[in-house]
């Protein structure tokens, strides 16, 4: 009995009390139980295809958010694993258990060379180098049709599961996994790893961190590792959910798409990440079934995201907090904006009115 | 075939090089990346297009309305958009993207995919060592290398010029010294733009124009600026020859070179950079050196 109220302690404070966290577990709930409540093979194939690009863009974030390494060509890491699983899977037989991992790997391996260049570039060279690499390797494609399949990709993949819901499970399960993981990576208060704060520290002024004597090359290293390896994730789980991989995927908009979905929902939060993929996504595809939705999808779209950034230009998710929560100006304790006093130090929140 | 080379290295890496410096100016002196440039040279493009073919507008007539009218429309956007959030770089990039594809849409909508041509504003050719060079070709030459030497002439000889220049290197200490940063920035966006608009009126009659058009010249304008350097005109024009060369000569001389081009000039620019970080031409700064 003692446990439960131990339990139930850390959930009312540690959750309950902070707005972002009873969103976030809302939207966790919502995600495990959507097969309960829809069997529709088109609703499950949208939140799947979005819980995959939303690890994919939250992968970005790890990178360019955290790290400050403006990475414009993302969809190398996608592009490749996704073709690595599709090869593997085709040509030696490999289950999907086998070929996302070494997709993911092989991922990894292209992150560290495209890591390499990282370590002497910045900003706006950097991003315009890692631009380059995905649209170097689909030039490529197009010359070796007979082993890459050319414009038509590689077919005749297989499926996850041979069920639709396991293979809903799967992909949901794995997307949770690695948003905690990657949430622990770059969270700068973590007791368990110093990374998160050594990433935050490159950002903000990388000479700065190095004098501290932080070795800005492995750590700078590793964030591409990491970010290329659940990037690689995603495009192996993409790759046997569709059943084709297709030279779409190295497509200089499939990299923007990333950064648009990261910046509308909001840039170095992985939520902000996951929120942006979850409103951006499913709306273009409810637009395209709306009877004018056809030809006008992506000028909706497009002006959608426009007025949204002109209005939240630091994303969706940081203004709906801004106005749900706030930091008690003594303790800092996030506060729910009902409040009158601070629920840790009983400091008065509203300076203004008191 | 070496003329031919020639000759269209010279048209791709001219047009390249006023694209080019267009997009480098705004992001020298305002710090707006611009992913909606080559979009402003595709309107050009597609107004010129309506403008003959529909409308049978006389041509000096509808080049000068079409660029007007980019010129416009890029004013409009910068003082709507770009202007009110220009403090979170990574957001106007990202609203610069939403408005090309915006604008391809539209387009899209009106004119529909395929690819058209515009008629030739000079007719004929003459004849090179055995090679056919049509008028449009020389003529697109010509016009690329007299807006570039105008463009010199501006930032170079005149007080804009200095007034421009002076924004580029340190915003405030210009506010300081009396020059209208704001206005600066307005007109340094409607140059740019216009320089988009005169690309795409060069080139609306040598490539197809479609509403795709915009995004290969996109990847090799942002090589261009970086291969030459951020911050140096003269760097941005030799990237732009260098990359419109290697294309012609890859498209011409490898097999299969039309899917490849785009890649070897990228690869070309990343081998560049590694050996030399802050492009050919490029200036370091002492901050900025790692």
């Amino acid at each position: 009995m003692s446990y439960f109220y131990l339990w139930y302690g850390w959930f009312k404070g540690g959750i309950l009390a902070i707005p972002g966290r009873v969103i976030a577990l809302c939207f966790f709930v919502c995600l495990f139980s959507a097969p309960l409540i829809t069997q529709d093979p088109y609703h499950l194939r949208i939140i799947t295809l979005a819980t995959i690009f939303a690890l994919f863009a939250a992968s970005w974030d790890v990178l360019a958010g955290f790290t400050g390494q403006l990475n414009l060509g993302h969809a190398l890491f996608f592009g490749v694993a996704s073709y690595t699983a599709g090869l593997l899977n085709t040509h030696l037989d490999m289950s999907p258990w086998l070929t996302i991992p070494c997709g993911a790997v092989a991922a990894v391996l292209v992150g560290l060379i495209a890591g390499i260049p990282a370590l002497r570039l910045r900003g706006f060279y950097l991003g315009l180098v890692t631009l380059s690499f995905p649209l170097i390797l689909s030039g490529l494609l197009f010359v070796f049709p007979e082993f890459t399949g050319g414009e038509l990709g590689i077919s005749g993949i297989k499926k996850l599961a041979s069920s639709r819901i396991v293979s809903y499970y799967i992909v949901v399960v794995v997307f949770t996994i690695s948003i905690f993981i990657m949430w622990k990576f770059t969270d700068a208060k973590s007791k368990l790893f110093r990374t998160g704060l050594v990433l935050h520290a490159i950002r903000e002024d990388e000479i700065t961190a190095r004098a501290s004597g932080i070795g800005t090359t492995k750590y700078k290293l590793l964030a591409f590792a990491i970010s290329g390896f659940f990037a690689g994730i995603a495009g192996g789980l993409y790759v046997h959910f569709l059943r084709i991989a297709a030279p779409s995927t190295l497509e200089l908009f499939f990299s923007f798409q990333v950064i648009l979905w990261t910046i509308f929902g909001g840039i170095t939060t992985v939520y902000g990440a996951v929120a942006g993929v979850f409103i951006l996504y499913p709306l273009l595809e409810i637009l395209a079934i709306t009877a004018w939705g056809d030809h006008l999808r992506f000028i909706i779209f497009a002006l959608i995201l426009i007025f949204t950034l002109l209005f939240m230009p630091e994303g969706v998710t940081v203004w709906v907090l801004d106005k749900l929560e706030i930091k008690c100006p003594r303790c800092k304790i996030v506060n729910v904006f009902t409040r009158k006093k601070c629920r840790g130090c009983r400091a008065v929140l509203h300076q203004e009115e008191a | 075939m070496f003329v031919n080379i020639l000759v269209n290295g010279l048209v791709a890496g001219g047009v390249y090089a006023v694209l080019a410096v267009g997009f480098s100016l705004i992001f020298g002196v305002a710090g707006i990346l611009n992913m909606a440039h080559t979009a402003f040279y595709m309107i050009t493009a597609f107004f010129i297009l309506y403008a003959t073919t529909a409308l049978s507008i006389p041509l000096p007539v509808a080049l000068l309305g079409a660029i007007i009218i980019a010129t416009l429309l890029g004013i409009l956007s910068y003082k709507l958009l770009f202007d009110r959030i220009k403090q979170h770089q990574t957001a106007v990039m990202i609203i610069s993207v939403a408005l090309a594809m915006l604008f391809q849409e539209i387009l899209l909508l009106i004119f529909g995919g395929h690819y058209r041509g515009v008629p030739p504003f000079a007719t004929g050719f003459i004849d090179i060592l055995g090679s056919r060079i049509s008028y449009q070709h020389i003529f697109a030459i010509f016009t690329s290398a007299l807006i570039l030497l105008g463009l010199w002439m501006l930032l170079s000889k005149t007080r804009l010029g200095n007034a421009i220049r002076a924004v580029a290197q340190d915003r405030a200490i210009a506010n300081l010294m009396g020059i209208n940063v704001n206005r600066i920035f307005t007109i340094v966006m409607a140059i740019s733009v216009s320089l988009a608009g005169l690309a795409g009126a060069v080139v609306a009659p040598i490539y197809m124009v479609g509403p795709l058009m915009w995004i290969q010249p996109l990847t090799i304008i942002l090589a261009a600026v970086v291969l030459g350097g951020l911050g140096s005109i003269g760097g941005c024009v030799a990237g732009a020859l260098i990359l419109g060369y290697t294309e012609t000569i890859v498209t011409f001389l490898v097999p299969g070179g039309g899917f490849l081009r785009g890649a070897v000039s990228l690869s070309i620019m990343v081998l560049v950079l590694l050996i030399k970080p802050e492009g050919l031409f490029g200036v370091v700064f002492e901050e900025e050196r790692l």
